[in-house]
């Protein structure tokens, strides 16, 4: 936002309500008011995305609001075409008669090094999970390392260290790379960025947009821990906890979930944004709703416990070895079945399913018997005071 | 509460649900908190403590309103027998 | 968890629903404030306005401190930012609040040192590890909050530090409430009382409520049980024409508040003549300010502060958001101009103003949810 910012907003409310109705619509009776301003917010919902500010904030990054007005308004309009449009985690891609899957990720957390693993794992971890999310088996890395001046080259030794384990228990190669040094100041001791590229057999047609009304929606496991762990792992906060990230390559459970469910539709690993953003995506591409169940949804105590000390949602906070699961309502017990006998998914658990109506919005039942919205946040949670 | 730090009389450690956490305890001082007692925090300050017989008395209450509740909810499935 | 658990049954809830639509008298309709933020928010986090009867409605009050903080102020605490040698910092939803020219995300954005804390203690370190910068808190909140910034300040003063200042927002809850309880375009019955700002004031200071204005106030606790358990207090008092305060909320709240926390408030600070409120004027002897024992952790004094007044923008209907006249979705630019990614007022921005809440939580009528949670 920047000066005037108040009075732009205004003039396109105006220009918005004097092309659609005629004029505001009050004061007319309770319900029907209501009605016409949920209308009135999904028309500016679905309207064209605009970046407004004129430089870059943190909730740009947060996989939120923020990020999805950014990617479409900027990139998707500078770089269209159809192979991009549908924006899932990797693209699909026909070359020389093969269905290829390709990704990249780029890993910027801070503290490097945290309880569970370090940027390394997650390196190595996301760039696989993007690929098995598009149901595709994945086979070679690229690692590209932008270095800060100063930065210990023993805390390079076991970044790359857990990087060639991580690759062995997912089975990939990391085949190709790029090294770079910036000044002291910049780059936070170390990015990475990993792009990946795996096969996808014939028979597997994997997108968020393939879900319907009908289809159950399953989480892998607990939620939250990778996020609350990274909160605590800054240190400023004086809290410890017993919680260690998630962090974890997916493409194994994928394999033995796909073997037993033909009816999978889609796949989504929670990172940033966490399950809640998965699922809005989920309703926002299949133009239906999603209503999930708050006392299905598995949390540990403890992700439960530093949640509220710290006033967020664990809905919202990041997961690194974590997928949501959208498939056919009637195998929604196979489904289960093949996720738990995997150790990866031990917890899995159905958490919802995808209804006709209404459309776009993802509701939870809440454990205490009522019902709630749960929306993109604009940014990052931010914790709540009083 | 689990414990106190002898050189720094305003600190004490909390636990909830396995989240340990240094607060500070200097509003509770007239009546200071021991370890096993709950408390209120809010902003790194403990506020409050819980007052357990209130709790109890409180949750008796709403033990009574569910056990009316059930009560009738039976005598009415009851009386739809007839 | 215990203490919160226990107080969100669903099966009790359902006890107490039936037991509040019993008590309601047909054909009368009922409309209830809840002050507190932290109500709105657990008011409709777990969804409880489905367990109440069409009769009853519930209002929202000004209790939310960051929704009633003036543009001005933020402007000015932008302008504290913005000098060279400040670290500015701040409780996290205060970071989205906009004044004339962007929130503290954005100035964060420009280069400013804005940076979040959990607790006033956080600052307090902030300024010991930079002694050669000026660390200035951004203290807002009503008396909840008020007491930790007092703590800090007289630990300040005890370390001796000389790098840390406070600029101060506090406001505090009961002339507001008067306010209300004097405008002429508002019916109320009951008033969920404030739960946490209770701990420190006590229930004494709402007697005038029962007392001169005849209406029953209930201290809530936070949990939905909690809620609902007040409401049926209130609805009985009503039901018997009986207007008197009491204290649901006592596992937590004493009634004569806390006595260290009202003279650590008493050490260090004192009572504004007068404050303004967004969308409610000019308030007297509502807001908080350093008083001169501590001048020399006052940021209004060591810095030039331009407090200049800036007017609620018109198309803002907050004001009456605030005093619970208009329901959010009344609002003319509800959800339009006004959302949470451009709040025009800060009853969208704050995760606990009613416009947030109601965004991001309950945008839809009762029917559609019925229906959805039938499938």
């Amino acid at each position: 936002m920047t000066a005037g910012w108040i009075d732009r907003a205004l003039s396109e409310h105006e220009q918005q309500t004097a092309a659609g109705r005629s004029g505001s619509p009050q004061p007319l009776p309770g319900t029907v008011r209501e009605e016409l301003v949920l209308e009135r917010i999904d028309r500016v919902r679905r309207a064209r995305p605009r970046v407004r500010e004129d430089r870059i904030t943190m909730s740009h990054g947060a996989g939120g609001k923020a990020t999805q007005s950014l990617i479409e308004a900027i990139f998707l309009d500078a770089f269209r075409n159809p192979l991009l449009e549908p924006l899932e985690d990797a693209a699909r891609l026909e070359i020389g008669g093969a269905r290829v899957a390709l990704t990249t990720d780029s890993y910027v957390v801070s503290p490097l090094f945290f309880p569970g693993g370090n940027i390394g794992d997650l390196a190595v971890n996301g760039t696989v999970n993007d690929l098995a999310m598009a149901g595709a088996v994945p086979h070679y890395l690229s690692a590209g390392f932008i270095l800060e001046e100063g930065f210990p080259v023993e805390h390079l030794n076991t970044i790359t260290a857990s990087m060639r384990e991580a690759a062995l228990v997912a089975d990939v190669q990391i085949v190709t790379g790029d090294t770079k040094v910036v000044e002291r100041g910049k780059a936070d001791g170390c990015y990475i960025n990993t792009a990946g590229v795996g096969l996808v057999e014939p028979d597997v047609n994997i997108g968020v947009a393939n879900a319907r009304p009908g289809d159950a929606i399953l989480v892998s496991g607990p939620i939250g821990d990778h996020g609350v762990t990274i909160m605590l792992a800054r240190g400023e906060l004086d809290i410890e906890a017993d919680l260690e990230s998630d962090t974890a390559p997916l493409n194994g459970l994928v394999a033995a979930l796909l073997a037993g469910t033909p009816g999978v539709r889609a796949l989504r690993d929670a990172t940033r944004g966490g399950v809640a953003t998965i699922l809005n995506e989920i309703a926002r591409a299949a133009d239906a709703g999603v209503v999930v169940s708050e006392d299905a949804i598995p949390v540990r105590d403890v992700v439960r416990g530093a949640a509220e000390l710290l006033g967020i949602d664990p809905m919202y906070v990041a997961c690194e070895g974590r997928m949501v699961v959208v498939v056919d309502g009637s195998e929604a017990g196979a489904a289960l079945a093949a996720l738990r006998a995997h150790p990866a998914g031990a917890q899995a658990a159905v958490i919802g399913h995808v209804v006709a109506e209404p459309a776009g919005i993802v509701q939870l039942k809440t454990a205490f018997g009522g019902t709630r919205i749960v929306d993109l946040l604009v940014g990052d949670p931010l914790p709540r005071i009083c | 509460m689990i414990e106190f730090f002898p050189d720094q009389p305003d600190l004490a450690r909390v636990d909830v649900s396995g989240v340990r956490r240094v607060i500070n305890v200097g509003l509770l001082s007239d009546e200071p908190p021991v370890p096993g007692d709950w408390v209120l925090i809010h902003v790194g300050f403990a506020l409050s403590k819980i007052d357990e017989e209130e709790a109890a008395s409180a949750l008796a209450f709403l033990e009574g309103i569910g056990q009316a509740y059930e009560d009738e909810l039976t005598a009415l499935a009851e009386s739809r027998i007839e | 968890m215990r203490f919160v658990d226990e107080f969100r049954d669903s099966e009790k809830a359902r006890a107490l629903a039936a037991k509040i639509a019993g008590l309601c008298e047909p054909g009368r309709q009922y409309k209830l404030m809840e002050v507190c933020g932290g109500h709105t928010h657990t008011i409709y986090k777990h969804g409880l306005e489905d367990y109440l009867p069409e009769q009853i409605t519930l209002v929202h009050g000004p209790g939310c401190p960051v929704c009633v903080i003036p543009m001005g102020r933020v402007d000015d605490a932008m302008a504290l930012a913005a000098e060279p040698d400040v670290i500015m910092t701040s409780f996290g939803d205060m970071m989205r609040v906009p004044g004339s020219n962007g929130s503290f995300f954005d100035a964060k954005a420009r280069g400013t040192d804005i940076r979040m804390v959990y607790s006033p203690l956080d600052s307090l370190k902030i300024a010991r590890q930079n002694p050669d910068k000026r660390v200035v808190f951004m203290a807002i909140g009503f008396e909840t909050t008020a007491p930790s910034t007092a703590m800090t300040m007289l630990r300040a003063a005890a370390e001796g530090l000389k790098n840390f200042s406070i600029f101060c927002n506090h406001v505090t809850i009961v002339p507001a409430i008067k306010a209300i309880l004097d405008s002429p375009d508002l019916r109320l019955d009951g008033f969920i009382g404030p739960g946490h700002v209770s701990t420190v004031i006590g229930c004494r200071p709402y007697e005038f409520i029962a007392a001169d204005y005849g209406k029953p106030v209930v201290v809530a606790g936070f949990e939905p049980l909690d809620i609902l358990q007040s409401i049926y207090l209130l609805m009985l008092q009503l039901s018997a024409g009986r207007s008197v305060v009491e204290n649901q909320y006592s596992r937590v709240v004493p009634w004569d508040g806390n006595v260290v926390a009202l003279r650590a408030i008493g050490q260090t600070m004192e009572l504004r003549p007068y404050f303004e409120w967004r969308g409610l004027g000019f308030i007297s002897h509502s807001a908080l300010k350093v008083n001169a024992d501590f001048a020399a952790f006052d940021a209004e004094l060591l810095f030039d502060v331009p407090g200049v007044r800036v007017a609620d923008p018109k198309a803002c209907q907050c004001g009456e958001v605030l005093k619970g006249v208009l329901k959010p979705w009344e609002c003319k630019v509800f959800g339009t101009a006004c959302t949470p990614e451009t709040p025009i007022g800060t009853c969208m921005v704050s995760p606990e103003g009613a416009c947030a809440a109601y965004y991001n939580y309950g945008r839809l009528t009762r029917t559609r949810v019925t229906e959805a949670s039938r499938t």
